[in-house]
């Protein structure tokens, strides 16, 4: 479902991506693990089109979409949860819903959804958004990209800073959507959550891909999980 | 005529500069706001609407409305198809980098000068104003037995005047319509918050910024086209509505919309004012004084750092 073919990227002159390649099927959940600065944001930015590509290809469902400006991306059936959320601050829970219904072209019926998913955000439709708990501004960060009805989900570190009953409502969207048929891209940095709901890992080391493995192997084999995640 | 009648009059030839300094500024604290632009040729703009007006009343004739109406609505639409075709040849090229942004604008500034005095030329120009009915002011005095109003001689204004100042309010009202009750104000907010995001949710950005340098550049001809009738139109008109566009752009806070409208209050009824009563010079000093305090003691405007 999402395919990185080669892909290198950077900001300005300076490259950061090495010639990533993975692959994410649909109804899998792939986990990008690598410690801080190794280019995890960097890898979901080049797939949103935000970065200018240096060399190699992004697709989506067969579709090569790299070459797109990067505001037809979202329209492909990619949704982005970002670091540190990124909600249009100023504008109201309805309003950030809004927009993600616009970016996939969805409407009242994905809204309703949605806001099942999460009630409580229905219950603040008219709040703005940075007057939201820090769950709270995450469970926006996650509808806001839900509503553009994705074939793709990227969610980059989801449950940083966020307390246990927040991580684990978050986790279980990721669990559904997968259940859908959704590929996940995942960046979670605690182990743990890692093991127990990605499908594969990737370790991510200074812009290269080192290695790819299943989450069962690292689970069953000690020795790997020391050598990969360092416990 | 005594202070208070005095008073009264200064007070309203302040409102009417406030008003087309508010719709000025407006545009520059749009552009500034969305954009992240600091567009130093937003003066030009609001002299090529005030010298677009002129040469659409005259190319029209008739009856003083007709040609006034028409360039009202001409000259701020040809002025923002202009500005909207800067922004897609030039700053999008430059990638809105905020150096060389202001760079491009002097470039431009001196451009559209230049190709009005080579066009135009170097004479100022009226506009005949599209009605301009003299109307005789009341006021009020102590007299035994209560208050009495009278019509002092020399308070008066004119009808057009008051039209400037009930359009300016439509129009800014319009604005803020736009921006608060519109989609395509809600997309050029989530620009203005997160030009990132914005994109990664499908926003066409360089649209929106085309659209918004156009209807900034739009609001200061707008601006322009009223004046004209009370001011004449010149190649270096711009000047005078640039720097306090950026006056009331500072004191209101940098890109929100009410403190610009506010501090264009401010500033135009205190610029009316103290013109009338000391000089000129002396306002346009306590003004940039005002701005001095202001960027010391309250970096993010007198009015707060809300966005929009
Ligand atoms: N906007 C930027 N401009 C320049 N360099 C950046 C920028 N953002 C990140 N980097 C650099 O790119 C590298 C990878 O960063 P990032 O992808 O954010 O890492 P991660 O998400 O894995 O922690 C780091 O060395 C970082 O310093
Ligand atoms: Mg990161």
């Amino acid at each position: 479902m999402l395919r990185l073919e080669g892909v290198s990227a950077g900001y300005g002159s300076a490259q950061v991506l090495r010639a990533i390649s993975l692959e994410v099927q649909p109804g899998e959940i792939l986990s990008l693990f690598g410690r801080n600065g190794a280019g995890k944001t960097t890898t979901m930015k080049a797939i949103m089109g935000l970065l200018p590509l240096m060399a190699g290809a992004v697709q989506v469902g067969g579709q090569v979409i790299s070459g797109l400006p990067a505001h037809r991306v979202p329209g492909t059936g990619v949704g982005y949860i970002p670091q540190g959320r990124r909600l249009f601050t100023e504008l109201t829970v309805a309003q950030n819903i809004e927009i993600g219904l616009m970016a996939g072209g969805q409407g009242a019926a994905m809204r309703a959804r949605v806001l099942d998913l999460f009630p409580r955000l229905a219950e603040r439709l008219d709040q703005r958004a940075q007057t939201l708990s820090g769950g709270e501004q995450q469970m926006l960060a996650t509808a806001r990209a839900l509503c553009v009805n994705p074939k793709v989900l990227l969610l980059d570190e989801p449950t940083e800073g966020l307390q246990p009953s927040m991580i684990a409502a978050i986790r279980q969207v990721v669990v559904q959507m997968r259940a859908q048929g959704v590929a996940v891209l995942l960046v979670e940095q605690r182990v743990d959550a890692v093991l127990s709901i990605a499908d594969r890992v990737a370790f991510l080391e200074n812009g290269v891909i080192r290695e790819t493995l299943a989450a069962e192997a690292l689970r069953a084999d000690h020795g790997l999980l020391e050598r990969y995640l360092g416990v | 005529m005594d202070f208070g009648p005095y008073l009264f009059l200064a007070t309203l030839e302040g409102a009417v500069g406030a008003a087309v300094l508010a719709l000025t500024a407006v545009g520059l604290s749009l552009v500034f706001g969305v954009m992240r632009v600091v567009n130093v040729a937003h003066g030009e703009f609001f002299m090529l609407g005030a010298v677009l007006a002129w040469w659409v009343a005259t190319t029209v004739g008739g009856h003083p409305a007709l040609g006034f109406g028409v360039a009202l609505l001409v000259a701020p639409v040809l002025v923002a198809g202009i500005a909207a075709a800067v922004d897609m040849t030039v700053l999008k090229r430059i990638e809105y980098d905020p150096e060389r942004t202001i760079v491009a604008t002097i470039g431009l500034l001196y451009i559209l000068q230049q190709v009005t005095l080579m066009t135009y030329g170097p004479d100022a120009r009226p506009v005949e104003p599209p009605f301009n009915a003299r109307l005789a002011l009341p006021w009020v005095e102590w007299a035994e037995g209560g208050l009495r109003m009278y019509w002092p001689w020399g308070l008066s204004t004119t009808s057009y005047k008051l039209a400037v100042i009930g359009a300016a309010v439509v129009v800014l009202l319009g604005v803020w319509a736009l921006m608060a009750r519109t989609r395509i104000g809600l997309l050029m907010r989530a620009t203005q918050l997160d030009r990132e995001m914005a994109l990664a949710f499908g926003i066409p950005v360089e649209r929106i910024y085309a659209l918004v340098f156009g209807l900034g550049a739009g609001l200061a001809a707008l601006g322009a086209v009223l004046v004209v009738p009370i001011q004449q139109a010149h190649y270096l008109m711009g000047a005078d509505p640039l720097l306090l566009s950026f006056i009331v752009v500072i004191i209101g806070g940098l890109g929100s919309l009410p403190g610009t409208v506010l501090a264009a209050v401010l500033i135009g009824l205190s610029d009316g004012i103290i013109s009338v009563f000391f000089s000129p010079t002396l306002a346009k000093i306590l003004a940039t004084l005002l701005v001095a305090l202001v960027l010391v003691f309250r970096p993010r405007g007198l009015f707060g750092a809300q966005a929009v």
